[in-house]
Formats: structure tokens, C-alpha cells, sequence
């Protein structure tokens, strides 16, 4: 089972529900961070990383002694990376998509694919968790094919937590695409209702079952909760402004480490989402300590 | 020579659109003021990236020699120059203006992109 943890609000707790999450599932668990452009996920889980691949997108390499001055590569990209300006092609490599288009449809063969470093991905465990996390190359701005590279070391057989970027951009999107579950964390402030309802209508083409959880929950209004009763979704958690989670947050401790009451609500929390994600044929999930 | 004006209308009195990849229009007029061409840029306004190399390639393609527009960032500036033409920048008021102060030589030419880029 994938369960996507997203929000539309930037700092309301993903990170927070995500590892903590990923903590009580134990060696059963594995934790994807794909928010690439600001991993924080393993300042909580303090994993120790022993792989390292740099992830690379094509970009085309032109051969001018081949090009024949057909316009074809510039006429198919829609990005205008490629282009003919007069007797010459123009590349700029930032702006490709890596469709491969461009090398495929050159009637001459003069297009090669050279490579555009986009970020690493580091892998390891965080104890008996397995973690993945990918970081952005500082500059790059395309971040969904370093998000896609990170969801293929997604193991069926375990139950993984993947902490998205915020937002309701392509980044979301490209992460949240093929989850069993999303849990959109917010908080009852006005800021946070008003991305919820724009990550709720982003994520619903999805037709993937979602939930929320609220944080800071008792300041505020009452309002998110009137929201979610509105649009049927399921109110899976609340979680008070508390000093001792915010301190142990502060210190760079998971929650479920700060306030271990929170160890068994967190259980009950992903038992609940099994059958909310219509995954019955998962064991029910056990505490580890 | 045929002089390339962004334009936010299609006459003489209108205003220089200060954009370059996302302006309204083209003027490709002559030095003395005879319209050649209007060259409504709407596609370019709503591409998601690469306004700038786009209407760069229009006006390649155009045959244009001098552009008089207000900023150029660095796409569009690489694809002028590949194109050979010669970029006027910082102009302000109608095409017609613009135009004046190219015709008496007033109009500072950029030898590199005036602002970043997405401007």
C-alpha cells in the first residue's frame, strides 16, 4: 500500500505525519521523501544514506555536419528547447523535457541525447525503515522527473510513506499519481482551508481516497471541519497545538518520539486508512517499539 | 530594413509594449514609417515557457534586421543574436516615438539581456 502525504499549505505537519508514519511501521515501512526541492524528511529520521546516483534527463546534442535545415526539431518541441534560427540550431537544455521527440523524428540522425544533471537520489535505512530521498540539483527547476525516479524504488510488498512537496503544482501531482491513499494535512487557519480546497480539487481527477488530518487544531476556527463534512471527506486525525510536540520538533524529534502517546494513534490511524484505501487483503499493522 | 516594434496595438500611435515575448503585437515597419506587417503574438502570450525564443524565431523567420522593443531577457536575447538582429532596448511611449528615436539614432542597442529571464 502507497500513501501519499500531501498538503496545500506549506508547513502544516507533513513531514511530521510522514515520518512518524513511516517510525511505527517499522521494517514494514518504507519512506519515500519527494518533496526534492527541500527534503527534510531524514533531519527527523536521521537515516544513514549508502547509495548515491546522479539522475540525469536527455537533452539533444545537434551534429550541424548532418543537419540538413529541415526545422523538424523545432517544429515538435513544445518547449522550445530546440530550434533553426536561421542557418543554425539552437539547443537550450534547460528548457527540455526529455521527450526524446526531437532525436526520434530527425529525418538525418544528426540529434544525439546528451544529459542534464537534475539531482541525486540516496537511498539507506533509517534503522529498520527503508529510506529514499531525492534532492534537486541547486537551479535546476524541473522537479517531476527526479519525483518519478524516487517513486520507482516504491516496494509492493512493504507499506510505503512518500512525503510530497507542497502545493498543487505538477511536483504534487507527479507524486501523489498511483497512490492507494492521500492524507492532505492542514491547519484550521484561514491560509490552510483555502489551499486544502485547491489541493482537494487538484488531487481528486485522481480518484485516489483521501483523508485529512488537521494540525494545531485547537486554534483557529472550526471552519476546515465544517469543510470536510461539506465534501465527505473523512477527518482522520487532530492533533492539538502542543509544547512538547513543538519542542521535540525544534530538537529534530519524530513525533511519535516526543509525545509517545502517539505511537498507538498513529497504528490505529494506518489500520484505518487500510480499509479507507480498500486494501483488505494487507495484515492489519502492529506497533513496533 | 525592415524594424520590428512590440507593440499593444496594431497602428503607429499605439503603445510599445515594453515586453518582448509576451507582447501584444509585432509592427514590422520601415524607417519611414510604412507598416509591412502586423503580427498578432497571442500564441506566444499563453505559451507556458519559451515566449522569448518563439517570438525570437518569428521574427528570424520575419527577416527582421532591428528590434525596438523595452526589455529582452537572455533566451530571447541568444536567439536574436543568433539571428543577427540588432536588439534597441529601454524604449518607451508609441511605435512612433520609438521609431523617431531609432531614426535619429538615439536608441541604445543591447550587447547583452537587459533582465533575467521570466521576467
Amino acid at each position: 500500500m502507497v500513501i501519499a502525504v500531501a498538503s496545500g499549505k506549506g508547513g502544516t505537519g507533513k513531514t511530521t505525519v510522514a515520518t512518524s508514519l513511516a517510525s511505527v511501521l517499522g521494517p514494514a515501512g518504507q519512506l519515500l521523501d519527494c518533496d526534492v526541492e527541500e527534503p527534510n524528511c531524514h533531519i527527523f529520521m536521521n537515516p544513514e544514506l549508502h547509495t548515491s546516483v546522479t539522475v540525469n534527463l536527455p537533452v539533444p546534442v545537434v551534429d550541424m555536419s548532418r543537419c540538413s535545415r529541415c526545422g523538424t526539431c523545432g517544429d515538435v518541441c513544445r518547449f522550445s528547447a530546440i530550434l533553426l534560427i536561421g542557418d543554425e540550431v539552437m539547443t537550450f537544455p534547460e528548457m527540455c523535457h526529455g521527450c526524446g521527440g526531437c532525436t526520434l523524428l530527425c529525418p538525418e540522425d544528426a540529434i544525439t541525447e546528451g544529459v542534464r544533471a537534475l539531482g541525486v537520489l540516496e537511498s539507506g535505512f533509517a534503522g529498520p525503515v527503508e529510506f529514499v530521498h531525492g534532492r534537486l540539483r541547486v537551479g535546476e527547476a524541473m522537479s517531476p522527473p527526479l519525483i518519478k525516479e524516487v517513486k520507482k524504488r516504491i516496494k509492493p510488498e512493504k507499506t510505503t510513506i512518500i512525503d510530497a512537496p507542497p502545493g498543487a503544482s505538477c511536483p504534487v501531482i507527479a507524486t501523489v499519481k498511483g497512490a492507494d491513499f492521500i492524507i492532505l494535512v492542514t491547519e484550521p487557519t484561514p491560509f490552510g482551508l483555502h489551499d486544502l480546497r485547491i489541493a482537494v480539487e487538484a488531487v481528486s481527477a485522481l480518484g485516489v481516497p483521501m483523508g485529512v488530518i488537521l494540525n494545531r487544531a485547537d486554534i483557529g476556527t472550526r471552519d476546515v471541519q465544517h469543510y470536510c463534512d461539506e465534501q465527505g471527506l473523512p477527518l482522520l486525525m487532530e492533533i492539538p497545538h502542543d509544547r512538547t510536540i513543538a519542542e521535540g520538533y525544534a530538537r529534530g524529534e519524530l513525533l511519535v518520539h516526543a509525545a509517545p502517546r502517539y505511537r498507538e494513534r498513529f497504528v490505529d490511524l494506518l489500520n484505518g486508512i487500510r480499509d479507507l484505501a480498500f486494501q483488505p487483503n494487507d495484515r492489519p499493522i502492529e506497533a513496533t517499539s | 530594413m525592415r524594424i520590428a516594434v512590440t507593440a499593444m496595438g496594431k497602428d503607429l500611435d499605439a503603445d510599445l509594449d515594453p515586453r518582448f515575448g509576451r507582447a501584444l503585437y509585432f509592427l514590422i515597419v520601415e524607417p519611414n514609417g510604412s507598416i509591412e506587417e502586423v503580427i498578432d503574438n497571442s500564441t506566444n502570450i499563453n505559451a507556458m515557457q519559451g515566449a522569448g525564443i518563439q517570438a525570437g524565431k518569428v521574427l528570424a523567420d520575419k527577416k527582421v534586421d532591428v528590434l525596438l522593443t523595452g526589455h529582452c531577457g537572455p533566451n530571447a536575447f541568444k536567439t536574436l543574436n543568433a539571428a543577427g538582429i540588432k536588439v534597441g532596448v529601454e524604449l518607451r511611449g508609441t511605435v512612433r516615438e520609438a521609431l523617431e528615436s531609432f531614426n535619429r539614432t538615439e536608441v541604445k542597442f543591447a550587447s547583452s539581456p537587459n533582465v533575467e529571464g521570466h521576467w
